[in-house]
């Protein structure tokens, strides 16, 4: 049978962006270890309704930790101590009885606060929209065997292209670089012929956009990949700045 | 392709494919596990180009709230931007309805959280046609349910039954730990009953079967409603890197929600709600049965007829968007001719009106101070329970029809006793959900509807009493070889049924057989 624990929750209300935000304390009794952590949050939030207050606020959708709409600091981590998963993947297993969880929401100046744990992630379509994307129009393609993909490019494409969006990587730089997700973006395109004809363009303006919005640089802690759910790898910064270096040197 | 998706590739460089559920040859092209997560990034992608040209605005976290008709076209939307609470009016020379389908009306679905059937449903309140509304798809390995706290189901892909073998012990109510129990105690269902499809037989029957070996008490875990899905023998035969290779993320999953190492012990599944083949009518050129109101992908009833095989959401949803929409609107748009597009019409006042006085309406009950109200959730769980029992799998006319005289009994209690806290005028989770609710709580009626009336069993559905000797799904192609169209006709009126009668020229609709 499912094993149940107590636990002390501390988690950041904050009812806007222009507003002061501090953290609140819950304690919640017989969460089922089998729960995820999200669930939990269900569980706190019902409480809450049902004793005249107002839910907190979160961002979520998919569930399965591949929409990129959730996230939280917990404990000091993004997504929580479990590596390689979303905060929806995170289930209470991993907690003991009697601890205490602080809960906060991703903090970075590309992702303002909107309200309790939901931030504006829109400063990453920002940077999407400055070339993260093969200018084809629909319905005009060739055949996809005309042009061979070797495996291992294909493959390593796959790995960057596994990245959700969900700014675990902002949240957790000192700093809050986006330079992970920019690095997979355009790495995955880059290994990929379709992507080839746009790769300078491509690197220099989305570095710029990047900028634009806010993000810092990297500065090689690598706390990025380490919260990253779908762990792409710092390789992938390493690409774009070659990328970037190849653009800014042999620019038409 | 062209867009950067990165399919797999065999070693030469061309396309790799592989098999799914239903076809017996390996046909279908694949990105690892996340096929139709990497072709949504890439339509994202080329969406975000059209914004970067100037072509699309977007306006993220709003919610359509209302269709506003001018003129008897459809004109614009009235929306709730859910940062402020304001109600915003946008309009156009016509609409385009891409909002999904209506699977989370069972509350447990492997859906996101927030697909739901408003737009659809508020649409369908102003006269389009709504399609076979009872065609919903079970799909066969998801994860059990095992707590009732639980908010959704996790699909496995399915592409774990090209290596993974179902089966459930010989004996009932089995409580051996599955690598405990001998070959020849194990009954490998769908292979003895399916030899030449096996495990690979479409969802319907897979799910079916899932459900009757449980039924019988072969079922295993906690509940009793799972059975295994064992990749021990694919592993033996091509080692457990080839496996992690095609699998890993699935197996990697399966261990975060459950604890249990699938490359270890068998996994367990069961059948949840997953896609809904149902949806507003549409003609050839996805425009509804209201003039200049499109609708395209799931949220329409087009193309998968009563069971959707793998694969075909995704053609379904690509096909529609990048094929199909961009050369019969500009066909509408040519004939439809110039149009006022001021948001200050008649039309606009009245519908931001119902609007405000719909959200007035859930958040009353709070503000009354009344005794014993309960979330919105308590309501979505009820009605979830009630269609999954009566409106599910499997149905019979007794359950529909006590489903039928149990939703308004339900949407009368949500609608004096639902508690919504916050205002409308702010960010209010609460607030949508209530209004998603409320609508699937008026939708539910036509869905058990169109299932009674349907008294054959259709796709991937038993109606248990039309079944062959087999206890096989049975056809009765004399009396149902239509689209049943709903009608709303008002509130407190029964909608009206009509019948898109189908005409079969180059194939002919047959019993099928997978044995």
């Amino acid at each position: 049978m499912a094993k149940t624990i107590t636990i002390t929750i501390k988690i950041w209300r904050q009812s806007g962006a222009d507003f002061q935000g501090s953290f609140e304390k819950h304690v919640l009794e017989s969460v089922d270890t089998d729960m995820s952590f999200l669930e939990m949050l269900d569980v706190l939030n019902e409480q809450l309704t049902l004793s005249g207050r107002e839910p907190v606020a979160f961002d979520h959708d998919c569930r399965e930790g591949i929409c990129g709409m959730c996230g939280a600091v917990v404990n000091g981590t993004a997504h929580g101590p479990e590596r390689e998963t979303t905060l929806c993947q995170l289930h209470m297993r991993h907690f003991r009885d009697g601890q205490t969880i602080t809960i906060e929401p991703f903090r970075a100046k590309g992702f303002p606060l909107i309200k309790d744990l939901i931030i504006d992630r829109s400063a990453f379509d920002q940077v999407i929209i400055a070339g993260g994307y093969v200018s084809v129009n629909a319905g005009s393609a060739q055949d996809g065997n005309s042009i061979p993909v070797a495996q291992a490019n294909a493959e390593q494409a796959m790995d960057a292209a596994a990245c959700i969006g969900c700014g675990a990587c902002v949240a957790a730089c000192p700093n809050a670089a986006a330079m992970l997700f920019v690095g997979a973006k355009v790495s995955q395109l880059a290994l990929l012929p379709q992507g080839s004809p746009e790769r300078k363009r491509r690197a220099l303006s989305m570095v710029t956009a990047m900028d634009k919005a806010g993000f810092g640089n990297c500065s090689n802690e690598r706390e990025c990949e380490n919260v990253c759910p779908k762990s792409i790898s710092i390789r992938n910064i390493a690409r774009l700045n070659r990328e970037y270096l190849r653009a800014a040197f042999t620019a038409d | 392709m062209a867009q950067g998706i990165p399919f797999a590739r065999e070693y030469g460089g061309t396309l790799a494919n592989r098999s799914f559920g239903g076809a017996q040859v390996s046909r279908t092209f694949y990105a690892r596990g996340q096929t139709g997560q990497q072709l949504l990034l890439g339509a994202y992608s080329a969406m975000m180009r059209q914004v970067a040209s100037g072509k699309v605005t977007i306006y993220s976290r709003r919610e359509m709230m209302d269709l506003v008709i001018v003129d008897g076209r459809a004109r614009g939307i009235i929306c709730r931007n859910l940062i402020t609470g304001k109600l915003e009016r946008y309009s156009a020379h016509a609409v385009v309805l891409a909002t999904g389908g209506y699977g989370n009306v069972f509350y447990l679905s492997t859906n996101a959280m927030a697909s739901n059937v408003t737009a659809a449903w508020r649409a369908c309140k102003h006269g389009a046609g709504f399609a076979n509304p009872c065609f919903v798809q079970i799909h066969p390995t998801c994860i059990p349910v095992h707590g009732d706290y639980q908010s959704k189901l996790t699909l496995m892909s399915e592409s774990l039954r090209n290596d993974g073998r179902v089966w459930v012990p010989k004996k009932k109510h089995d409580t051996r730990p599955p690598t405990e129990i001998p070959e020849d105690e194990r009954d490998y269902y769908l292979e003895q009953k399916y030899p030449s499809f096996g495990n690979l037989v479409p969802r319907d029957v897979a799910s079916r079967n899932a459900k009757e070996v449980c039924d019988q008490g072969q079922g295993v875990g906690e509940t009793g409603l799972a059975v295994y899905l064992d990749l021990q023998e694919a592993i033996k035969r091509d080692g457990l890197e080839v496996i992690l290779k095609k699998y890993g993320n699935l197996f990697q999953m399966y261990e975060k929600i459950t604890g249990s190492d699938p490359s270890r012990e068998p996994m367990k599944i069961f059948p949840a709600v997953h896609y809904t083949m149902g949806g507003l009518w549409v003609d050839y050129n996805l425009m509804s049965t209201i003039d200049g109101l499109f609708v395209v992908g799931e949220a329409n009833f087009s193309d998968h007829g009563a069971n959707r095989l793998g694969a075909s959401a995704l053609m379904q949803g690509l096909a529609d968007g990048y094929f199909v929409l961009p050369y019969s609107m500009g066909n509408y748009l040519a004939r439809a001719g110039a149009c006022d597009l001021s948001t200050g019409h008649k039309p606009y006042d009245k519908a931001e009106k119902a609007v405000q006085a719909a959200t007035e309406d859930l958040l009353k009950n709070t503000r009354s101070g009344k005794k014993g109200l309960q979330t919105v959730d308590h309501y979505h769980r009820q009605l979830g329970s009630l269609l999954w029992d009566h409106c599910g799998m499997a149905r019979n006319k007794k359950g529909l029809e006590y489903a039928l005289n149990k939703i308004p009994e339900i949407r009368d209690d949500f609608k004096n006793n639902v508690l919504v806290p916050g205002t409308g005028q702010q960010l209010n989770q609460s607030l949508e959900r209530a209004g998603r609710v409320s609508d699937f709580l008026e939708f539910a009626d036509v869905m058990v509807r169109d299932a009674l009336a349907r008294e054959e069993s259709c796709g991937c559905h038993l109606r248990e009493e039309s079944q062959t000797e087999e206890h096989e799904a049975k056809r009765d192609d004399a009396h149902y070889t239509h689209v049943a169209v709903w009608e709303y006709k008002g509130e407190g009126t029964e909608p009206a049924l009509h019948k898109e009668q189908l005409s079969f020229e180059n194939v002919t609709p047959s019993q099928r057989s997978y044995k």
